[in-house]
């Protein structure tokens, strides 16, 4: 990469072959992440265009009749402002615990000096080979713990998971022992070392894990399925799955015949409802994404 | 080399001298390391709530199980929940179906996710390679219930966005929601959109730790890049292609519940093709309160998946024994 021009110009002969060959992969690449874009820019449109333009046209790469309309009346419905306050806390409160909880176990499996990490690991990899399945799991946090229709039931039975751990932990044995022996011999105590000399130097690993937790919260809606019947307690992907099914209801129904077709959700305000709930992800990711790359490989490098 | 994380790398190490068995090491650690054990507490705890308790509660598999018993009371039929589900024609639907479409899922979402890392690695423009990085990346983080709505304007018969298209071109519109054979190439489609930039990233970073001089070698030699991409690059990749290859085989009981549901949901005519094992499941468990049954499945799918695992481990340790899992 760092040769120095004049070795490359002299040595190095650049064919037509070669040329092509950077362009069929730039080509590639722009393709895919056009494909990767397209369906953004089409729901983007959708949201912002007249509801009677988008019946007409259907949907179109540009607005062809530009309206605010599809988000005037999501941002005046209920349960949609519900249901964002219900994903925001769970996102907020679920991440910070998981975060939380994860740093402190993957720290000690880190230490070398912990002799029983090998054993504690092997605790946590067992629950991604085997678990107790679908119907286990639902009477465990419905007759067991009661959880249903308890906001808790979105966060705790979510909380860890393993890979993130063994993620994180990775991370953390990238570290230098000498630093937190260091801080040992002054006295500090386990704790003490996580929160002030590891955790601060640890941004890339935290960034990943925590935008991994984040969106597994922020992008809830099985549990919500599973344990909430009650609509104040709605996420926000669950709301926008319940507005498909209508649709999905509607359009088994003929047309004519379909009574429930005027108080169906208009097709622009569906598409205020994605951007609505994947708004927040997009405005975030550029933030993360600079840590994201390098959290995950160099991490992970060496375990 | 791959960033998959792994339970037993730290069990490989030479074991220092004085470092026992199970509890030899407990007790060393309740003595000298205090403070690192009540930092594993609350996730232990947790594992033991959310993921061991529920094991127990596999019996349910063996039992006729009436929630107004519960466990303790409910009549232990033994095999008969399994004897029922492998002899209706619902086992080898859902078991084709999962096995089929993540094999699909597996064989095109690496294909592409090789594809565009050994494009992306090729670039030499910096800013070209970091945004087009950050979109191919992006579908990752959108939900599959998002991904249905964007599906349902993509798809649908009338002024729906290829329907529109075909109707440019004078062609007749197609009924995808009617139509099941579409629908494992559809399914594929999405996964290969969601998950191969992010795949990508994994194979790109082996190809950065790949050793510049070598391809600087090859250069002055008189190779072309096309040569160097199959002389050098993938010859290299191969181990990381195989590992990340037998993992996934290791997983292909495992359907994608988030995806199916969220995109085929109760539309009962696309069930031939993507009716996973996953959603009968669910179905056995929400739609027909069938827990015994339900669970006999899970427990099925469970099994066998760990099975896979096993085999795909012991795969992997005679090819790279580095690579290993456990």
């Amino acid at each position: 990469m760092s040769r120095p021009a004049t070795f490359e110009r002299n040595k190095i002969r650049v064919t037509a072959g070669d040329r092509a060959v950077s362009l069929v992969f730039g080509a590639l690449v722009t393709l895919f992440a056009l494909a990767c874009l397209l369906p953004f820019v089409l729901v983007v449109s959708a949201a912002f265009t007249e509801e009677t333009a988008l019946v007409k046209n259907g949907y179109q790469l540009l607005p062809s009749e530009f309206s605010l309309n599809a988000f005037k009346l999501l941002s005046q419905t209920n349960n949609v402002l519900d249901a964002y306050k219900v994903t925001i806390f769970i996102t907020v409160a679920g991440t910070l615990l998981s975060m939380l909880c994860t740093c402190a176990i993957a720290y000690a499996l880190s230490c070398q000096n912990f002799r029983s990490r090998g054993a504690l690991s092997m605790f946590c990899y067992f629950t991604m080979l085997f678990n107790g399945g679908l119907v286990a799991t639902y009477l465990m946090n419905t007759q067991v713990l009661h959880l249903r229709d308890n906001i808790l039931v979105l966060i705790l039975p979510s909380m860890l998971s393993a890979y993130n751990i063994f993620l994180m932990r990775n991370f953390f044995s990238g570290i230098p022992a000498s630093l937190s022996e260091a801080a040992k011999l002054d006295g500090a105590t386990d704790m003490q070392i996580l929160f002030r000399v590891i955790l601060p130097i640890s941004t890339p690993g935290i960034a990943t894990v925590g935008l991994f937790y984040a969106l597994s919260y922020w992008n809830e809606w099985y549990k919500c399925m599973l344990y909430i019947s009650e609509e104040k307690l709605y996420t926000l992907q669950y709301l926008i799955m319940r507005i498909m099914r209508q649709i999905n209801y509607a359009s088994t129904v003929p047309a004519d015949v379909n009574l429930y077709q005027g108080a169906l959700p208009t097709y622009s305000f569906r598409m205020a409802a994605v951007v609505a709930a994947i708004g927040p992800i997009i405005l975030l990711y550029p933030f993360v994404q600079k840590y994201f790359t390098s959290g995950l490989t160099v991490g992970s490098v060496k375990g | 080399m791959v960033p998959v994380p792994t339970a037993a790398k730290t069990k490989k190490r030479p074991r220092k001298s004085g470092e026992g068995g199970l509890v030899a090491n407990f007790r060393y650690d309740l003595k000298n390391n205090k403070g690192l054990l009540g930092l594993t507490l609350p996730a232990v705890a947790w594992f033991l709530v959310f993921a061991y308790a529920p094991m127990l509660g596999l019996v349910i598999a063996f039992q006729k199980y009436s929630p107004a018993k519960g466990i303790f009371g409910s009549e232990f039929v033994f095999l008969d929940n399994f004897r029922f589900f492998f002899g209706s024609q619902d086992f080898v639907r859902v078991t084709v179906n999962t096995l089929l479409l993540n094999t699909l899922f597996i064989l095109a979402t690496n294909f592409v996710a090789i594809l565009m890392a050994i494009a992306l690695s090729e670039i030499k423009n910096k800013y070209f390679k970091k945004v087009s990085q950050s979109v191919i990346i992006l579908p990752h983080f959108i939900s599959w219930t998002v991904v249905a709505l964007l599906i349902e304007a993509f798809l649908k018969t009338e002024g729906g966005f290829v329907n529109n298209i075909l109707a440019a071109f004078g062609a007749e519109p197609i009924k995808f929601m009617q139509t099941p054979e579409l629908w494992p190439a559809i399914l594929t489609i999405l996964r290969v959109w969601q998950g191969a930039g992010y795949s990508s990233i994994v194979y790109l970073a082996a190809i950065t730790g790949f050793d510049q001089s070598m391809y600087e070698a090859a250069r002055v030699d008189g190779a072309t890049r096309l040569q160097c991409i199959t002389r050098i690059t993938l010859p290299l990749l191969r181990p990381t292609i195989v590992l990340l290859l037998l993992m996934a085989v290791g997983k292909i009981f495992n359907g994608d519940f988030g995806m199916v549901y969220a995109i085929v949901g109760n539309n009962t005519l696309l069930y031939p093709t993507t009716d996973i094992i996953d959603t009968y499941v669910y179905r056995q468990l929400m739609e027909q309160s069938n827990m015994g049954m339900s669970s006999a499945v899970g427990l099925w799918q469970s099994i066998m998946g760990f099975i896979m695992v096993v085999i795909m481990n012991k795969v992997t340790k005679k090819i790279d024994s580095d690579s290993a899992l456990f």
